[in-house]
């Protein structure tokens, strides 16, 4: 859902220090408008700085930050005002006015722009009901579950009408039913209001469930981007490798304890995804090159609406030449591919 | 008797005197909180890495906060006698009595309410700048409304701190229960007058105390 315009936010070397440490480090980055963009990192990797620079919650100490195609690289507290009501945010933490209720949180950026009442009002309601909470308008947030209290931060988020909705950790602080139904209604958002999401975790799942592309951080600088269909079929950087290990494939432990650089057959790992992953590969390595190959563990996940595979298979290497040619066949067909090492028939499972 | 010319003496003095604790406690508190309140939101807003740093208000407004605070109530109220006499008008009576209190308690209530608005989450008040609020938007929608039930226990504690400061109030000529039972319990030796007394505050303590515990669950919804 990217609009090819201009794109909303534009991040030339963007750099912020803290004392000793650099949190966000000579950063580039261009934010298309629709779009539904991942920031990934793990702790201390300068996401939640970076998101901050966006709405100038962080001051920028050097680089240039553009927002909708004007500098706002250098503004004051007092000048981000007109730009803040344009972007909403939501927290891990919620942060609720614990002292007002449902329908006067949701309000608040309104009663700040100075809308009336009536109308802030009746935004608020609309809002609800968007968000699902309907009939909640005078509860207090202390009466509400953690995804009801995101829930009525989002809807506070949305009430000025903003271009762009940033999410701090939105979902780590709730369980993963909780989670997947708070980014399914982002996703929601996003379709049908247009509105790009930045959203930072250090949860590779947030990313797969709803990002389109992603940007992986570490110590501040951006170690890969892309599109999450290819990040996942083919991560490069260490760090991206190693944030994908919780949720992709790996080979069972039990396995890796019997590898051998010689054996009855051959582990091999493989990455595939796209047109290739739609098909029948296995069979069609049997008939090009006459190895059948034993799935070992793995699958095919749909991410973006495309299939992105990974699988460890093994197969017979006692004709090591037709070997040779199935790992190339593999090798040709999928993203990646790799021979981790060998088991004897008896031993593999 | 010596025990039926209490009686008389108390059904007379007692009244007044409760009535007079209770124009000094109340006056000098609404004074205290009208006053301390604004300098609280000053402290806590100049203060480093908040709302309006300004490192030279802050220390400044600081030091007289905390000289003030330093000094012993009956200490501040002879000092400040002369100062006492041309506001007033006079160095005693009920008057100068509430101008002392309220001078004493103006800095005891700024630090509560500097603390109850340092309690407010941190989270809260990123959350508010980021819809675009004003310093001033920032202060009358978040801070003050989130700390009210802690500054309402914040009035409590300091109601209960200048009731026991009225006591003093009559070596000053205020009156009070303080000065009654001072006069009469103490100096003319009538233990009966100060029993009856210490239970008068006892229960008007009690009677603070619940009545603030009662407002500040009231105001505080950050429990089911």
């Amino acid at each position: 859902m990217a609009d090819p315009a201009i794109p909303i936010y534009q991040l030339k070397n963007v750099s912020r220090r803290f004392l000793q440490t650099t949190a966000v480090d000579g950063l580039s980055l261009d934010i298309k408008s629709g779009e539904i963009l991942g920031i990934i990192g793990r702790s201390g990797a300068g996401k939640s700085t970076l998101i901050r620079c966006l709405n100038g919650l962080e001051q920028i100490d050097s680089g240039e930050l553009y927002f909708e195609g004007t500098n706002v690289s250098h503004l004051a507290e007092t000048q981000w005002a007109p730009y803040r009501q344009r972007i909403g945010m939501i927290f891990q933490h919620f942060n609720l006015l614990s002292s007002k209720r449902i329908l006067e949180n949701i309000a608040l950026p309104l009663k700040l722009a100075g809308v009336a009442k009536e109308i802030r009002r009746q935004r608020a309601l609309d809002l609800i009901e968007l968000v699902g909470l309907s009939g909640k308008e005078r509860h207090y947030p202390a009466e509400l579950s953690g995804g009801q209290k995101q829930r009525v931060g989002i809807a506070r988020a949305l009430a000025a009408s903003p271009k762009v909705l940033l999410s701090d950790e939105a979902t780590s602080a709730l369980d993963p039913e909780t989670t997947q139904s708070i980014l399914e209604l982002l996703a929601d958002i996003n379709k049908r209001l247009n509105i790009t999401i930045v959203l930072i975790t250090h949860e590779m799942e947030v990313v797969q469930a709803i990002a389109d592309r992603v940007v992986v951080l570490n110590k501040g600088k951006i170690v890969e981007e892309g599109e999450v269909k290819d990040i996942f079929a083919s991560p490069q950087d260490d760090t991206t490798i190693a944030m994908l290990r919780l949720v992709t494939p790996q080979l069972p432990t039990a396995i890796v304890k019997q590898l051998k650089p010689q054996g009855d057959e051959a582990v091999i790992e493989l990455n595939i995804a796209g047109q290739e992953a739609r098909q029948p590969f296995l069979s069609q390595l049997e008939h090009d090159i006459g190895l059948v190959p034993r799935i070992l563990h793995g699958g095919i996940e749909t991410i973006q609406g495309e299939p992105v595979g990974r699988f460890f298979l093994a197969l017979d290497s006692h004709d090591k030449p037709r070997l040779d040619k199935a790992v190339a066949w593999l090798t040709q067909k999928g993203r990646y591919c790799e021979v981790l090492g060998f088991v004897n028939n008896d031993s593999s499972q | 008797m010596h025990f039926s010319f209490n009686y008389s003496l108390l059904l007379q003095t007692l009244p007044n005197a409760i009535i007079d604790t209770l124009i000094m406690t109340v006056s000098s508190a609404i004074l205290a909180v009208i006053i301390g309140l604004p300098i609280a939101v000053v402290l806590y807003s100049t203060a480093r890495g908040s709302l309006m740093p300004n490192v030279i208000i802050n220390r400044c407004l600081s030091a007289i906060v905390d000289a003030v605070r330093a000094i012993p109530f009956i200490i501040l109220a002879f000092y400040l006698l002369p100062v006492t006499r041309s506001v007033v008008g006079s160095g005693t009576g009920i008057k100068s009595v509430i101008f002392i209190l309220t001078i004493s308690a103006i800095p005891f209530y700024a630090r509560m309410a500097e603390m109850s608005f340092r309690n407010i989450d941190e989270g809260l008040i990123e959350a508010i700048r980021a819809m675009g609020a004003s310093r001033f938007q920032i202060i009358c929608n978040v801070i003050i409304p989130e700390s009210l039930a802690s500054l309402v226990t914040g009035v409590t504690v300091m109601v209960i701190a200048i009731i026991s400061a009225t006591s003093l109030a009559g070596y000053l000529g205020g009156g009070g229960l303080g000065d009654m039972a001072i006069r009469f319990g103490y100096q003319r030796y009538i233990p009966e007058v100060m029993t009856m007394v210490i239970i008068v505050l006892v229960a008007l303590n009690i009677a603070v105390q619940w009545c603030g515990d009662r407002m500040a669950n009231k105001l505080n919804h950050s429990n089911r």
